[in-house]
């Protein structure tokens, strides 16, 4: 501890224009006197965003709700690996699995029940890590409310993409 | 190697001559750089004043007092004390086993007083009594809690239902001692729930006309049990638990962790890793102190500067959620580096960011560093001296303000910190404005690194190849099969750590943040113990209150920046 590298940062002498404390008013009405005109006139330095009608940039990253990626056909990709389940930090995800009726091969899993608890969830993105089949991934829709806990608890059809992924509002999901 | 282990030979003979053999059962050197020392509690007090009062061991910082429980074994329990001298430069672990039938040690309170709320988690969480504690209550659970959430006969997934509300009163609150000098005398709660707290904290304090006598704390309003949900998940499962400790500065919290089971586990993430988490490790540390300063400059009555220090502060959670995808709780690092690599453009972001950050330090230093009315708020208020911060287990910015040195960052260094030149802040008033200017100093330093840092960012993965510990890349999951067996053992079964223990400690913004990891070979912790850098400074609190004014209590309170998260985690 003896040869660390110190820079000593004890308080100042106080001079006597400080003391006086009118230098300091005047010095302090400056700053903040500054930023307001910068503010006035070049408003690109204003910091607040007028949410929601303006909205912050998010990256492609951003963990948001759950999407059940679905295949050509229309169905889920999910095969109910319960490897997401596993791996969920918050215990949020539900699935009960069964055999897909329609397999060319025998004994191929789907998911019959698959419940995320939008409540419960910590938006950790572990679920999209953990999945093999790239069958979760995350949207970037993160304002959501519901009227009651019951409401909270998604299922397989308001998880499941609608439409072209493309159009999907995509965040967090595996980069390769 | 991650944590650095010096070579201990020498601190171990010293300690073998100074501990005779009736007193210390075994003296070994562990893994992880400590020296460790098994004694019963018959010995105990000898053993610990021995390692605090001879010179050449001179251990006078207590970081840690654990309780870990082993159900099988025959001494079921066992107490950790971890100690770390800092004029020596070594650090040890003393570990005392104990029966399962009254499982009792003598306090420490005596000889450290960082003792005393360590010492009460541990009888409230664990069940060891500790005999002549002064004030031996359950300090993180509600009084009327039942049993020991920490043992491991303990169902994590049981529920109390409490229906009585908070009772605890002081019992010196009973005591008048009105006499014709002191005749105003009243009780105020200051909290649970009040601006000024930053958190559910709650003080009692007896007043005197406006200065307050005697005062209390009372904490716990936010624990969850981290530590018991730790040992219900697997090891990287913890991670997105950790970035709740210390919320404002998530990235460090993890970063601690993952370090801990690198070097339980003997593997060390790639450069480009390392460099990421330590450019985000500081950014993190900007962050934590442009909130505490912010904030506490609101509390004296200084509103412009929270405006101007969160302006940058949310440009950083910019930075941070393209590299993670989360503002608040990133969840960024990962056992053996990171979840993802940085975006394109992150060297261009950070430079942004070096550029943007320092002006918004200067207008705040014009506003507040020479202003009679901050100085006079907070000069000579709380002071502390070094002893005495040290014998409460102080660390961090907080330390530094009274004059010690420490700093993990170049006593212990991590992430090759050592390889980047910055100084460390001090100054030796130990009072609310020499926090302040260490705080102010420790932003500047923190950018001084992340500039060394991003000029010698080098490519290559982030993320270790060695698939004990890490999930492979996607794009072989999907075509491989030995990957995607890799990766559902991994997720299966977790990582698989090797049995034993280990304490990594990293500098997180408040001080020594500190993970007592145990394992015992399975694919979960078998114990996590954080040392949370603001606990022993809380319990401080209430005796440093006395003597001041009502006001002083809320500046003493917003200079230890206080986070609730990790205090009662």
């Amino acid at each position: 501890m003896n040869n660390v590298s110190t820079v000593n940062v004890d308080r100042p002498k106080q001079t006597l224009g400080e003391r006086i404390y009118l230098g300091s008013i005047v010095k302090g009405l400056w700053v903040t006197l500054r930023h307001f005109l910068r503010n006035l006139f070049g408003q690109r330095d204003i910091a607040t965003i007028q949410y929601p009608e303006v909205r912050r940039e998010y990256s492609e990253r951003l963990r948001g709700r759950h999407i059940l990626t679905t295949k050509e056909d229309g169905s889920l990709r999910c095969v109910a690996c319960y490897m997401c389940e596993t791996a969920c930090p918050a215990d949020c995800i539900h699935i009960v699995a069964e055999e897909d009726p329609e397999a060319t091969v025998e004994w191929e899993k789907i998911a019959k029940v698959y419940e995320i608890d939008l409540l419960r969830c910590v938006f950790c993105g572990y679920c999209v890590d953990a999945c093999p089949k790239e069958a979760i991934i995350m949207s970037r829709v993160h304002d959501f409310s519901f009227a009651n806990r019951r409401q909270a608890v998604v299922g397989i059809e308001e998880l499941r993409q609608k439409g072209p992924i493309e159009d999907e509002d995509l965040g967090y999901r595996p980069y390769y | 190697m991650t944590v650095s282990s010096p070579d201990t030979t020498q601190e171990l003979q010293l300690l073998t001559e100074r501990l005779p053999g009736e007193s210390a059962a075994r003296i070994e050197a562990a893994a992880d750089g400590f020296l460790e020392v098994t004694t019963d509690r018959v010995h105990l007090m000898e053993v610990l004043r021995t390692l605090r009062d001879d010179p050449d061991l001179d251990c006078n910082l207590l970081l840690d007092v654990c309780g870990v429980d082993y159900p099988d074994r025959e001494q079921r329990f066992e107490v950790v004390y971890h100690l770390r001298s800092l004029e020596k430069d070594h650090q040890l672990r003393v570990k005392v086993p104990l029966g399962q039938d009254d499982p009792a040690v003598p306090s420490a309170y005596g000889l450290w007083k960082a003792a005393d709320w360590f010492e009460r988690e541990t009888w409230d969480l664990v069940g060891i009594r500790f005999d002549g504690h002064p004030n031996l209550r359950r300090l993180l659970t509600h009084e009327a809690f039942q049993g020991h959430a920490l043992r491991k006969d303990y169902d994590p997934g049981q529920r109390w239902i409490l229906t009585e509300a908070e009772t605890m009163v002081p019992t010196w609150v009973e005591e008048t001692p009105e006499d014709e000098d002191h005749f105003e005398t009243q009780i105020l709660n200051i909290g649970p729930s009040h601006p000024a707290t930053h958190g559910t904290l709650r003080t009692v304090v007896r007043l005197d006309g406006e200065v307050i006598t005697k005062a209390e704390s009372e904490i716990g309003y936010l624990h969850r049990c981290f530590e018991k949900m730790s040992e219900t998940h697997g090891w990287n499962q913890v991670i997105p638990y950790t970035d709740r400790l210390n919320y404002c500065s998530s990235m460090i919290n993890g970063v601690g962790f993952a370090l801990g089971v690198e070097h339980m586990l003997g593997i060390e993430a790639p450069p480009r890793a390392q460099v990421v988490r330590l450019i985000l490790s500081e950014f993190s540390r900007l962050m934590d102190h442009a909130v505490c300063l912010g904030a506490y400059l609101v509390d004296v009555g200084a509103l412009t500067n929270f405006w101007y220090f969160f302006q940058p502060r949310e440009e950083i959670y910019g930075l941070l959620e393209s590299c993670a995808g989360g503002r608040l709780t990133i969840s960024y690092a990962r056992v053996g580096g990171l979840a993802a690599d940085v975006p394109a453009d992150f060297e261009r972001q950070v430079r942004y960011l070096l550029d943007y950050i320092p002006k918004f330090v200067d207008d705040v230093e014009t506003l507040i560093t020479t202003n009679r009315i901050f100085r006079q708020r907070t000069e000579g208020v709380g002071a502390i001296s070094a002893e005495e911060a040290i014998a409460w287990g102080w660390t961090g910015p907080c330390l530094r303000a009274a004059g010690v040195p420490y700093d993990v960052r170049r006593a212990r260094p991590y992430l090759g910190y050592e390889d980047y030149e910055f100084d460390v802040p001090i100054a030796t008033t130990g009072d609310c404005y020499a926090r302040y200017l260490v705080r102010i100093e420790e932003m500047r330093q923190s950018l001084r690194i992340i500039r060394q840092a991003i000029d010698n960012l080098p490519d290559g993965p982030v993320i270790t190849d060695n698939h004990h510990a890490a999930l492979p890349p996607k794009s072989k999951v999907y075509s491989e099969m030995e990957a995607l067996i890799w990766h559902f053992k991994l997720i299966y079964e977790g990582i698989q750590v090797p049995a034993g223990d280990a304490y990594t400690a990293t500098e997180g913004a408040n001080g020594e943040l500190g993970y007592y990891l145990v394992s015992d070979g399975g694919g979960r912790p078998y114990r996590v113990k954080v040392r949370p850098p603001c606990f022993p400074i809380m319990q401080t609190y209430p005796h440093l209150l006395e003597g001041h004014m009502v006001a002083d209590s809320i500046a003493i309170l917003s200079s230890f920046n206080i986070i609730a998260g990790e205090l009662d985690r």
